[in-house]
């Protein structure tokens, strides 16, 4: 689903912040991705969704090489990802209901079909008594999971979380993670990046180590 | 080995057109609810646009009135030839009758001594003066309607030149010079008004352009987290383009009311000035069509500013 191969990224602050990066996850496989702050993991989600472009190496989504997209393919490709934020990204002024609807509503869905899979959504993070609610007035937990059902809503292969349990308590956290891996047991690839080695630890799954722009530990037996 | 469980959303395409003219009726509706959500700011913006449209538009209006009034002094073209003071009367309708035999000539129209007296009796004031005097001072005259080929000041120029020299005419006269003068002023008129009229509808572009450069900036968050859940650039320019088209639609329709506000007001004076001079021109507004051009050439303006705020500036919101 995902596949690096050698990426360099360097910025225009002379900042390189991937070198060489070599990659690769299947679909319905889910892994970690840690290292510190620093370390190169915003900026490797970035060029998944193709928020950066890759200074060297190609970066492969779902066999097309994301890094050579023209402007114009970015938003058929961010279709097939579903992300997912630390900040949640909600927007304010809309409730939580139409908030989950919006990946549908760009993607031309008749009402019938947003209503039905924005409910089967809600109700696949709890929240499907809350559809009325703006975002302002639920628990960090509960927009935490209104983001996770924006992200799935429109069913893409892809998850990405950025940090997604970062102000949560560790029993939030860990019904995050189970929702997670709920996702990737219908085939769905998940890729977590967090610093939460203690979430990590627990659970067992394939975790992926970047340090200084570099993956030290690719989470794959020698 | 890889699983395929899950695909990205697909929708057939009648029910995408169906969505994309709902979407498009929301935007249409959504982004007039904007206007009205912000009444001050849309108001003076509205106001300010209307402004600058009435301007040309009313330059427009004058510039019509004025060619219509001058209309009517060309059809009205006449020939006065002032015979010698010798030349009797049955010479003088010998001429006459010569004279309408041009083909240049519709009608002529002899005013005898006697007649020529008569009416300065009645018209001028000067009636009982004339009757101390021992002999008619007076010219006759012959008036000639030149065809209507012939009425335009050029042409009408020609036929005075040439009918100028028939022995019995002492004096030839044309009283168009003016009517030209007139005439040019309204040319001058005519391009002062395209001139103005592009400058202000430039100065429109750069209002609607910069009230939705501030729309755009307002929404920036909103704009980055609907990009990045794929939301084209189409989607996201729509709302814009259509709150461009409400500022010019709203604004043609404020500036046409202005006009005929302005038209109302002065349209009875216009009327009693006419009347003192014999005339029953009274100040048309704007027709039907013009009313359309005017709302229409206004929506344009806001999708053109519109399009050109949102091409520039939508590029630069990129999602951090």
């Amino acid at each position: 689903m995902i596949e690096f191969h050698n990426v360099f990224k360097r910025y225009e602050t002379g900042h390189e912040a991937l070198k060489g990066v070599n990659l690769a996850l299947d679909s319905g496989e889910m892994a970690f991705l840690t290292g510190h702050s620093g370390a190169g993991k915003s900026t490797l989600l970035k060029l998944i969704a193709v928020m950066e472009r890759p200074t060297r190496g190609q970066v492969i989504i779902d066999g097309a090489n994301v890094g050579r997209a023209k402007n114009r393919q970015i938003p058929h490709i961010r279709r097939k990802i579903g992300m997912i934020f630390q900040d949640h990204r909600l927007l304010a002024d809309r409730t939580v209901f139409d908030n989950v609807a919006l990946p549908l509503v760009i993607g031309g869905l008749s009402q019938r079909d947003i209503n039905s899979r924005v409910r089967a959504a809600l109700d696949k993070v709890g929240l499907l008594n809350k559809e009325k609610m703006m975002p302002i007035t639920l628990s960090g937990g509960e927009q935490q999971r209104v983001g996770i059902a924006r992200a799935v809503v429109n069913k893409p292969p892809l998850l990405l979380a950025d940090e997604p349990t970062g102000n949560l308590d560790p029993e939030l956290s860990a019904e995050i993670l189970k929702l997670f891996e709920q996702f990737s047991q219908v085939g769905v690839s998940v890729l977590v990046a967090t610093h939460d080695l203690a979430l990590i630890a627990r659970m067992h799954y394939r975790t992926m180590t970047l340090r200084d722009g570099r993956m030290i530990n690719t989470g794959l037996e020698e | 080995m890889s699983r395929t469980g899950a695909t990205a959303s697909q929708a057939g395409f009648f029910s995408r057109l169906g969505m994309a003219m709902k979407l498009h009726r929301q935007n249409f509706s959504g982004s007039l609810r904007g206007l009205f959500g912000q009444p001050t700011s849309s108001l003076m913006t509205i106001t300010v646009l209307a402004i600058s449209l009435a301007l040309p538009a009313t330059f427009h209006v004058l510039l019509k009135n004025g060619k219509a009034v001058s209309q009517g002094w060309n059809q009205g073209v006449e020939i006065a030839l002032f015979l010698r003071p010798e030349i009797s009367d049955s010479r003088a309708e010998a001429l006459t009758r010569t004279l309408q035999l041009r083909s240049e000539v519709a009608a002529t129209r002899l005013v005898s001594k006697e007649d020529a007296l008569q009416e300065f009796k009645s018209r001028s004031g000067f009636g009982d003066a004339m009757d101390f005097l021992d002999e008619n001072p007076l010219p006759a005259m012959i008036l000639v309607t030149p065809t209507r080929a012939h009425s335009s000041p050029d042409s009408a120029r020609a036929l005075i030149a040439t009918l100028a020299k028939e022995r019995e005419v002492d004096v030839a006269q044309l009283d168009l010079e003016w009517v030209r003068r007139f005439q040019a002023l309204l040319q001058l008129g005519d391009k002062l008004a395209l001139a103005l009229g592009l400058i202000l509808a430039g100065g429109v572009v750069l209002i609607i352009g910069n009230t939705i450069r501030l729309a755009i900036l307002n929404r920036r968050p909103e704009i980055e987290i609907v990009k990045l859940v794929g939301a084209t650039d189409a989607f996201i320019r729509r709302p814009f383009l259509y709150t461009g088209f409400w500022y010019g639609a709203l604004a043609g329709l404020v500036c046409w009311l202005l006009v005929t506000l302005l038209v109302f007001w002065l349209g009875g004076p216009v009327s009693r000035l006419a009347g003192l001079y014999q005339s029953s021109f009274r100040l048309d507004g704007l027709a039907m069509v013009e009313s359309l051009w005017l709302v229409g050439a206004a929506i344009l303006l806001g999708l053109l500013g519109a399009w050109i705020s949102v091409s520039r500036h939508l590029k630069a919101i990129q999602p951090q």
